[in-house]
Parts: C-alpha cells; sequence; structure tokens
C-alpha cells in the first residue's frame, strides 16, 4: 500500500522540478518581478545563467534590462520571486554581502573613483581588508602589488597607474571599472552597456578583453550594439516591456518574429 | 592620453605610499615650531593661555576635515562633543573642588555648590564615577564616542545623509543646549560648571599650570595630527574620498558604506572630545555656550578657512579666525559676527580649499621650484579637489 503511494505523492507534491534549486545553474532568476507604484518594471522574469556562460540581455529602452541588473545586485529589492546564486538567496542581503559572494557589477556610467589614481581605484577593490579594522592595517603588499600591475596590463592601463582617473579617456575609465571588478575576481559578472560611446578601436579591444576576462566566469551583459553582442554572446535573452520575449542562440533571437517586431525590425 | 600624465607616469618606488610626504614633514615642523617654540617665547602668559584655548578648538577643525573633508559628512553638532568631553572633565574637577572641607557651609556638604542651591541632597548617579580619575579619563572620550556612535549608527544605517545629517546634528546640538540649561540641579545650568580648582590635588589656575597645560595641548594636538595623518594615509583613508564621490561604488566594491562613515564620525567626536577636556582645564569651567549651534557652526568655519582638505590647514585656520576674532572683537564687538559670516562666504565662493588650497596652489609650486633637490610631489595625486557642493 505505501509502496504504490509513494510515488505519486511524490510527483503530487512536485509535478515539475523547480528549476531555481537545480545546483548546476550559476544564476537562477525565478518569477521576479518588481513593481514601481504600481508600475511593474520587471514582471515574472525567470531566467537561468550556466557557469562560464556568456549571457547578453537585449531589449528596446524601458525594457527593464538594467532593473534585473539592479534586482541581482541588492541596489534593488524584488517585489516577489527569487535570485538563487550558486543555491543562495540574494533578494535578502545586502549589497556588500551580495558582492562579497561573488557577484561583481559594473554600472552604465563609468562609476569610478575620480579623486584617486587608477593604482588606488584597483586597490580599493582589491578583496581584502573591507572591514573598517582591516582597511586601516591595509598594506600594500608585494601580492596587492603584482595583482594591480596584472589587472592594469590587462585592462591596457600600465602606463596610467599614477594618473588620476578624472584624466582618462571615457573608454579608459569603462575599462578601468571593469578592471575593478577583475580585481574582485567575481564568479558571476554583470556588465552595462560595456562599450556605449566607445570609439571603433577602444570597442574591438573592449571584445578582446571581455574575451579574454570571461575565462573561468559567467558574464551578464546589457548591450545594444548587435554586432558586439553577435561576437561574444553564448545565449540571449529579449526582454519587452518587462517579460522576457525571446531567448536563445543569437542566430534563434534574431528569427524570432516577436523580436523583430519589437526592436530589431527598425 | 595627454602627455603631462604620461610625463608623470614614473614607474612605482618601493615605498609609493610614506607616511608623509616631504611637504607634509616641512608642515608638521612648522606647525610644531610655532606652536611649541615661537608663540611661547613671544606672548605673554595671558595671551600664551589665550592661544591654548583656540588650539583646543583645532581637535575639533581637525576633526571636521576628516568627518567632513575626507568622509563628505558635514556635522553642525562637533560642539556636542566638544562639549560632552569638556563636561566630562568639569564633572571630575568640580567633584575635586567640592570637598566636604570646601563645601561645610552647605545645606548638603560635599556636593556641588550649585546642586545645594537647587535642593538636591545627594550626588546624583551618573556624577559618581567622576570621583575616579583613570575612570573620567576614560569618560572623557567614551561618552561622546558612544553617543555619536549612537547617533551616526542609527542614521547610517537608515542611509540618511547629506544636508539631512547636518540638520539633525545641529537639531541635536540645540537639544543637548535646551537640556544642560534646564537641568541646572544636575549640570549647573546656564552658567556651567565653575569654580574648578585642582587636578588630583594640582592647582589648574596658576601660572605655571597654565603653561604646562598648554604644552600637554600642544603635545597632545600634534598626536591628533598624527594619527589623523595615519588615517587618511590608510586604506580607510580613500575608501572615504571614494565614498565621498561614488557612495554606491564602494558599496558594490564590497563594503558595508556604514561602517566608514560611523568611523569618521566618531573619530571626530573622540578629537573634539579631547579637545573639551583640555578647554575645561585651561579656562577653568565649561558652560553650555561651547555645546550649541553657534560654536558649532563657527568650528565649521575654523575647517573651511583651514582648509578642509588639510590637517594642517585646520589647524592654523582655527588660529587665524580666532585671533581675528579676538582683535577685531575687542575694537567692534558687534560687527564681529558678521565679519565671520562674510569670512565663510568669501572661503566658500572664492576659496573653496581654504588657506591650504592657497598654498598648494600658490606657494608649495614656487617653493619646490626653488628647492629643486626635493623631490616635487606629483601633481596628479596630490591635490584632492574637492567635490562641488
Amino acid at each position: 500500500m505505501n509502496a504504490s503511494l509513494l510515488p505519486n505523492v511524490l510527483m503530487g507534491a512536485e509535478p515539475a522540478k523547480d528549476p531555481a534549486a537545480a545546483p548546476d545553474f550559476l544564476l537562477a532568476v525565478d518569477a521576479l518581478t518588481v513593481s514601481f507604484d504600481g508600475f511593474k518594471a520587471v514582471n515574472d522574469v525567470s531566467f537561468y545563467v550556466d557557469p562560464n556562460e556568456i549571457r547578453v540581455i537585449i531589449g528596446p529602452n524601458g525594457a527593464g534590462k538594467t532593473t534585473v541588473l539592479d534586482l541581482i545586485c541588492g541596489r534593488t529589492r524584488a517585489s516577489a520571486g527569487s535570485i538563487k546564486y550558486k543555491g543562495q538567496e540574494l533578494t535578502k542581503l545586502t549589497e556588500s554581502a551580495i558582492v562579497q559572494a561573488g557577484v561583481g557589477r559594473k554600472f552604465q556610467t563609468p562609476s569610478i573613483y575620480d579623486d584617486l589614481t587608477v593604482f588606488e581605484n584597483l586597490e580599493i577593490s582589491f578583496p581584502r581588508g573591507r572591514s573598517v579594522w582591516g582597511a586601516l592595517t591595509f598594506k600594500r603588499d608585494a601580492e596587492v602589488r603584482d595583482r594591480i600591475h596584472e589587472i592594469a596590463e590587462t585592462i591596457f592601463l600600465k602606463d596610467q597607474l599614477k594618473a588620476r582617473a578624472e584624466f582618462l579617456s571615457h573608454g579608459q575609465k569603462q575599462w578601468l571599472e571593469i578592471g575593478m571588478l577583475l580585481i574582485q575576481d567575481p564568479e558571476l559578472l554583470m556588465l552595462d552597456e560595456p562599450v556605449a560611446g566607445m570609439s571603433v578601436g577602444e570597442r574591438i579591444k573592449t571584445a578582446e578583453l571581455l574575451n579574454q576576462i570571461i575565462v573561468g566566469r559567467s558574464v551578464l551583459v546589457i548591450e545594444h550594439d548587435m554586432k558586439f553582442v553577435e561576437d561574444i554572446a553564448h545565449r540571449v535573452t529579449v526582454l519587452h516591456q518587462g517579460k522576457v520575449l525571446s531567448e536563445g542562440s543569437m542566430e534563434r533571437v534574431k528569427n524570432d518574429p516577436k523580436v523583430i517586431e519589437v526592436y530589431l525590425g527598425h | 592620453m595627454t602627455s603631462p600624465v604620461q610625463a608623470l607616469s614614473k614607474s612605482l618606488t618601493v615605498n609609493d605610499n610614506p607616511y608623509m610626504k616631504p611637504m607634509e614633514w616641512l608642515s608638521l615642523a612648522l606647525l610644531a615650531a610655532l606652536i611649541l617654540i615661537v608663540l611661547p617665547l613671544l606672548l605673554d602668559g595671558f595671551r600664551l593661555n589665550l592661544v591654548g584655548k583656540y588650539l583646543t578648538y583645532a581637535f575639533v577643525a581637525l576633526g571636521l576635515v576628516i568627518c567632513w573633508g575626507y568622509a563628505g559628512i558635514l556635522s553642525l553638532g562637533q560642539g556636542v562633543f566638544f562639549g560632552l568631553g569638556g563636561y566630562c572633565m568639569a564633572m571630575y574637577l568640580k567633584l575635586e573642588a567640592s570637598s566636604p572641607e570646601n563645601t561645610k557651609i552647605q545645606s548638603t556638604p560635599g556636593i556641588p555648590d550649585f546642586m545645594d542651591w537647587n535642593q538636591i541632597t545627594s550626588l546624583p548617579w551618573f556624577w559618581k564615577p567622576f570621583n575616579s580619575l583613570p575612570l573620567t579619563l576614560i569618560l572623557v572620550v567614551a561618552v561622546p564616542v558612544v553617543f555619536a556612535l549612537v547617533i551616526s549608527a542609527a542614521m547610517f544605517k537608515r542611509r540618511v545623509g547629506g544636508t539631512y545629517f547636518a540638520i539633525i546634528t545641529q537639531a541635536i546640538a540645540a537639544i543637548l543646549t535646551i537640556l544642560i540649561v534646564g537641568q541646572q540641579g544636575y549640570t549647573g545650568g546656564i552658567n556651567g560648571i565653575t569654580d574648578l580648582r585642582t587636578l588630583h590635588g594640582w592647582d589648574i589656575r596658576t601660572d605655571s599650570a597654565h603653561n604646562i597645560l598648554y604644552f600637554v595641548n600642544a603635545g597632545l594636538l600634534i598626536g591628533c595630527i598624527l594619527i589623523a595623518q595615519y588615517v587618511k594615509r590608510s586604506k580607510l583613508g580613500r575608501i572615504l574620498v571614494a565614498m565621498r564621490d561614488k557612495e554606491d561604488r564602494v558599496r558594490f566594491s564590497g563594503y558595508s558604506v556604514a561602517g566608514f562613515k560611523v568611523f569618521a564620525f566618531c573619530l571626530a567626536a573622540a578629537f573634539a572630545a579631547i579637545g573639551g577636556a583640555m578647554f575645561t582645564l585651561q579656562v577653568g569651567f565649561m558652560s553650555p555656550s561651547f555645546v550649541g549651534i553657534v560654536p558649532s557652526i563657527e568650528m565649521v568655519i575654523y575647517a573651511a578657512v583651514g582648509g578642509r582638505l588639510s590637517l594642517f590647514g585646520a589647524v592654523w585656520g582655527t588660529l587665524l579666525v580666532n585671533w581675528a576674532k579676538t582683535s577685531f572683537s575687542e575694537s567692534f564687538p558687534d560687527l564681529w559676527l558678521f565679519g565671520l559670516g562674510a569670512l565663510f562666504i568669501a572661503v566658500v565662493l572664492a576659496f573653496p580649499n581654504g588657506l591650504a588650497g592657497i598654498w598648494r596652489e600658490q606657494i608649495e609650486p614656487r617653493l619646490t621650484r626653488r628647492i629643486g633637490s626635493l623631490r616635487a610631489p606629483d601633481p596628479a595625486i596630490a591635490p584632492h579637489s574637492a567635490p562641488a557642493e
């Protein structure tokens, strides 16, 4: 009697396996909703990012792309739904705890410290001495120096280490912010329009930079430049009016009639 | 990249973050020479005691450089911490001055005179710890710091900042003044705590005591400058600058911003408290007129005139404004407050970095050019420009 009931009970209790619980996703966004005074900027959005995947989010203006990143990094609080990063719920954590869990975020406009040098900008991002006491007793030792030099080389700024960040060009500021994320060594890197406002040359260098830094981590990118998206994306998620419109490879998304109608068509 | 930056980007030397840069050593030496040698030699006892009083305000200005200049937290209530430190010291001195022999004409001998006048017959509980000198010395700093911790933690955890924070600190200064004035029996009221005589049996009213206290005060001030310098050049100092500029970025670099703001505010409170205690010792009394809104704002002006990003500038600014205040108000007492207001407006509009800014932009470059042997400070790092506010 028991033996015959058991499978039914199990199947009845969990008709479909909850994908967020599956451990193989690095990031599982599930039924995520946020409403600002009744306006649902993000409405029941679900998507799943694998380890080492580059996922690009595209969509027309106001689709809720940046809001999704804000929700993941804790800048905006979700009204409903869950965000699981390596099985850990992020919606309840503070911003700094989310960063310490391994999620790094680059903002749309370059967000760097103008009054500090490139070296100091990178040093502040070095993941050590993050408490008040830790910061007071922080030593600029060989490990820190070597890592900063290594990162500076990667982001094409090794000759500017002593320059104040405000003197950098727009593209260099973007790279510096990417470097500030890299030095944190996050497992999930979120980039909001990393090539916006860049020259063609800078764009090519950035693509090269991104291809170099994705090794061993997942990247979530918001981008409008379709050529750039095609170059880097493993999979693409299309948002429209706060909802997922389409998802899959660039090839598939490009040929999706719904996507063509609202976004790519014009 | 622009050529000046390229020219400046040298390879990193081994010690690229020294405790003090050559120019900072020079500033320290100049300041120490002034307050430890030149002024004591030039001034008579009365004037030196007056300078000693000014220097106690410099502790507050120094704290404001860290709290306001570096961390961007404008506090209009530093008088609260200056006052609390001063009151803690005054309570100890008052108890010592109110020995049963000294107060035998009172209806309750052994308690401070103002308590007796207000029909209080036993020492209130919060006065009792001030019977002990070691405990008093701890409480002088601990009481203001704990108070600062409670206020700032409550506000910064809720992300109250900027103007709102400034207004709240000002309100606290007003509240504390009203409280002290109103609770005359416990605090001495509007007159404050007066008639202080000895510190652990040592008469603080004599000329030699004034002299010694002047040097103790100057020494403590230099000690506090050295502590502030340590904080400033540590990574914490750079995080404060970063926070002032881009608070969100700091948060998304994995730091809890509130903790750092609380630290800066408490450090400023600790400095102010030491200044307050030294004020009581040198001037011989403490009153609510050093706690309220007007003194708190005056202290902000000292830091602004000196340069809110310069530890040494804060001390020079304090000395200069107070010297001006004394000489000006001796001749035109009614005009002084207008003069002070005009000075503040002039500084904010014309010299946002105060005296230190003028020094750094005008005098220092000429000085370094002349002393060619001194390694030129890297202008790409040295001047932290003030945020537009």
